[in-house]
């Protein structure tokens, strides 16, 4: 009987979501870089500038890959904040799943804006 | 009872300093990270693609964003959130390099929070200035 025997630790999901909340920031942070760089060298003027900046499909993409990012960075950064100061577990629960609900929203809304009419 | 764990004593209280001021800055730097990252999702980012979404919809809507953002009071929102983006942008930037065990230590790691207070509070200035 002695041969296995260990403290449950959780559900190992952990060290992925670590991982991948510094991924995501990563991600933001150059997208971020090199849009305000981009911005600061040359500000879109009126709106048909500002239309033709968002039409290239470079530009499309990457924005969709940032909000990508942004939903998974946020989902582990809220989801932290909740676990540690929300300690009814129906009160938790019920908030991730509006934090989760709400975070889809954001990234369908952006693919809308990005590819809709 | 499984192995490695301490009971704890009989009457437990766990007590905490609420009060900032007593914090060092890696505390402050920490707990501003949490409050900017939950501002950031709830209402900035809806804001934000909301504005993304009239201004490239039509001239109209670009108009009225460009009205709005002259402003003053506007203008003070727009460079709080720049604030609440700057530190947490620093901050995080700071987290990863500790997370590569730089700059770990005690003393380099205030001195390190301390330098992401400095350039949040610069970044929002020179955007303060950039819009005014």
């Amino acid at each position: 009987m002695k041969a296995y025997r260990k403290n449950p630790v959780g559900a190992h999901y952990g060290l992925a979501d670590w991982l991948l909340q510094r991924l995501t920031a990563v991600v933001m942070a150059v997208y971020t870089v090199v849009m305000v760089a981009c911005l600061l060298m040359h500000a879109p003027q009126g709106h048909a500038e500002w239309k033709a900046l968002f039409s290239g499909a470079f530009l499309r993409l990457a924005t969709m890959v940032f909000f990508a990012a942004l939903a998974y960075h946020a989902w582990i950064g809220m989801r932290d904040i909740l676990m540690d100061y929300v300690h009814a577990t129906s009160l938790r629960l019920t908030s991730e799943v509006v934090v989760g609900l709400v975070l889809i929203t954001y990234v369908v809304w952006a693919a809308a804006i990005l590819w809709g009419p | 009872m499984s192995a490695g764990t301490t009971p704890r004593p009989k009457h437990y209280r766990p007590w905490y300093d609420l009060n900032l001021a007593h914090l060092p800055a890696p505390g402050l730097l920490s707990i501003f990270h949490r409050v900017s990252g939950a501002f950031l999702f709830f209402p900035v980012l809806p804001l934000l693609l909301w504005c993304l979404q009239s201004s490239l919809a039509s001239e109209d809507g670009f108009a009225r964003w460009h009205e709005l953002a002259s402003r003053p009071f506007v203008k003070l929102a727009l460079i709080a959130v720049a604030w609440l983006f700057a530190h947490h942008f620093f901050a995080g930037l700071r987290y990863l390099a500790l997370d590569l065990h730089w700059g770990i230590a005690k003393a380099p790691a205030r001195t390190s929070a301390l330098a992401v207070f400095v350039l949040g509070a610069l970044a929002a200035l020179a955007f303060a200035w950039r819009i005014w």
